[in-house]
């Protein structure tokens, strides 16, 4: 019996799915029983060392954890009890803010840096230095100046997602086939037409690649960026929780981190799978 | 004046030369052509014949010179003048039909959509390329593809065909048809047509004058090879012609000796750039050196003596 090669992928991922679960699972209950101490000490110390059960939880807890978030995502019970689903809508709105922000500016943008090469190597310069900083090092001037931690949050995450679209329009833009720009002057199309039915389709693949690289870089950011501003956002709902000493919680919420990027980056690639075109 | 429908005078191009000053393609070189002729350049490469091609498309500029077609000098490309790539260059997101309509949108901005995927489709018919129309360039052959570009040059009503060695990417059993295509659409149409070939059965197959290039840099029109073989002829009788094999033996010597050798063959003669010979290599009593003017040449000739062309129109 052959089994196609995506079923025994299945099978293999599930496999080690299973055996992480395991060795998870059984690396946290522990043996032996709880340690023989003073009852005031037992007390501070907490059931964990009392009963020899470990920390950590194990995968049963942080399903029964998650499960609980996905009965009841979006609940407010005060200000530092709200929803996991609430939690992760305000840094999904805040990130879709910030890096639409960031096309509206990159993509225009680049499409001037690589229509004109004036433009490229006035502006390449700027682009080079203001690259490689990192967003969070924007934090506190962006606190400083816009004096709103959500604001300043959506800036930081405009920062870091604008760079990989900018360059990606630009290079796109700039590498046009020269046998398609001649078609079009042959064609005596205008500027604007030739830029949004010759450049714009024959860049986007390479733009959508942009694309795609920023949402991952904004969806890393804002995690900290949440961490470091506070009040909303599943970055601090992960700190707030680390805080609360609840580790099942913080791992709840990294799987939850994980699944959305992933779900972002799989919008993104369905995009870019949508403008390519074969050759 | 329809023997001067084109023409290109003086025209000349060079290039900053990596180690300072500049390198000369070709200078002064003069060419004209009637309303309705098939003219094929034949050369070497690196004799400048894409660039007097870009150069007629309005796609390069000449360093000197001027080119004036249908009593216009051309300032840049233009839709009267269609080319087809020799790399086919279509669009690869949109379809057969869509690259065509693209071209017909442009020419007509103000036709309605229907109007132009009519026209459209149209040209991909007059092709044979109606079944697919609606394919995207990725799921059509070479020669498929080619004919699309074909029917994306023709669609437009352009006054000149400029080709840039259409038919060579193709294996030799599509070139062949879409040659034959290509001859009847232009015989059809009496389509001006400029195209540049290495092939040499290609360039007497199709073209009315075959204009043969010396090497560059500082490349002449060596001579315009007057086609002696009927204008009905096809391409399985066409080597039974008497006058095919003085036609083809000639273009190949030039091809093989003297593109290379032309300035000391031509050396201490007279030579003028605006007049190369016309030559018919049917008549082999005479040498290439003494050749036949055409009627037509010698007629302007005698006029453009004292008014160089350019001069004579705006005097018009």
């Amino acid at each position: 019996m052959t089994w196609s090669s995506d079923v025994r992928a299945y099978l293999v991922s599930a496999l080690i799915l299973v055996t992480f679960l395991l060795a998870w699972h059984l690396a946290v209950t522990g043996g032996g029983g709880g340690q023989k101490m003073d009852p005031e000490y037992a007390k501070l110390m907490g059931l964990s060392a009392t009963q020899g059960k470990s920390a950590m939880p194990g995968p049963l807890d942080v399903g029964a954890t998650l499960w609980g978030h996905i009965k009841d995502p979006f609940y407010v019970r005060g200000t530092n009890d709200v929803g996991l689903g609430l939690q992760l809508g305000h840094s999904i709105l805040r990130v879709m803010a910030g890096y639409l922000l960031a096309m509206a500016v990159a993509i225009p943008l680049g499409f001037l840096i690589g229509m004109s090469p004036l433009m490229s190597r006035a502006l390449d310069p700027f682009i080079q230095v203001l690259k490689p900083i990192s967003p969070l090092a924007w934090m506190p001037l962006a606190l400083y100046t816009i004096k709103d931690s959500s604001t300043s949050a959506i800036f930081v995450i405009f920062i870091c997602s604008v760079w990989p679209m900018l360059i990606n329009t630009a290079f796109g833009v700039a590498n046009v086939r020269k046998e398609w720009l001649n078609v079009a002057r042959t064609l005596e199309v205008g500027t604007f037409r030739k830029a949004f039915t010759v450049i714009l389709p024959a860049a986007a693949p390479t733009i959508v690649t942009g694309m795609r690289i920023s949402i991952g870089i904004a969806w890393l950011v804002i995690v900290a960026a949440e961490m470091l501003v506070g009040g909303t956002g599943i970055g601090y709902f992960v700190w707030n929780e680390w805080n609360n000493l609840s580790i099942t919680n913080v791992i709840t919420a990294i799987l939850v981190i994980g699944l959305v990027g992933m779900i972002l980056d799989q919008i993104l690639a369905a995009l870019g799978r949508f403008v390519t075109f074969p050759e | 004046m329809s023997d001067r429908y084109i023409s290109i005078e003086g025209i000349s191009r060079s290039y900053p030369a990596p180690g300072g000053g500049s390198t000369t393609v070709f200078e002064d070189l003069w060419l004209s052509m009637a309303r309705g002729e098939f003219v094929a350049v034949i050369g070497h490469s690196g004799c400048g014949k894409t660039t007097v091609l870009n150069i007629l498309a309005g796609l390069d500029a000449p360093s000197s010179g001027v080119v004036i077609v249908d009593v216009k000098a051309i300032e840049g490309p233009s839709l009267d003048r269609a080319v087809i790539f020799q790399s086919h260059a279509l669009m690869p997101w949109k379809s057969a039909l869509g690259n065509v309509a693209y071209a017909v949108a442009s020419k007509w901005p103000r036709r309605s959509r229907g109007e132009i995927e009519g026209k459209a489709r149209q040209a991909i018919e007059l092709v044979g390329l109606g079944p697919a129309a609606d394919r995207k360039p990725a799921q059509l052959s070479g020669g498929m593809k080619q004919r699309v570009g074909i029917a994306r040059a023709l669609s437009i009503d352009p006054k000149i065909l400029l080709m840039d060695e259409p038919f060579s990417a193709l294996d030799a059993l599509t070139r062949g048809t879409l040659q034959d295509e290509v001859r009847k659409i232009c015989i059809e149409t009496g389509q001006t047509v400029f195209m540049i070939t290495h092939d040499v059965d290609e360039a007497i197959y199709l073209a009315d004058k075959i204009v043969l290039m010396t090497n560059g840099p500082g490349a002449r029109i060596a001579e315009i090879v007057v086609n002696p073989l009927p204008q009905g002829r096809t391409r399985n009788d066409v080597h039974r012609h008497p006058a095919y094999y003085p036609l083809r033996n000639h273009i190949i010597d030039f091809l093989v000796s003297r593109s290379k050798a032309f300035d000391s063959e031509i050396a201490g003669k007279s030579w003028d750039p605006r007049h190369p010979p016309h030559v018919n290599p049917a008549q082999p009593e005479r040498s290439p050196l003494h050749p036949v003017r055409m009627p037509q040449a010698s007629e302007s000739e005698a006029s453009s003596r004292d008014f160089p062309e350019a001069q004579r129109r705006t005097a018009l």
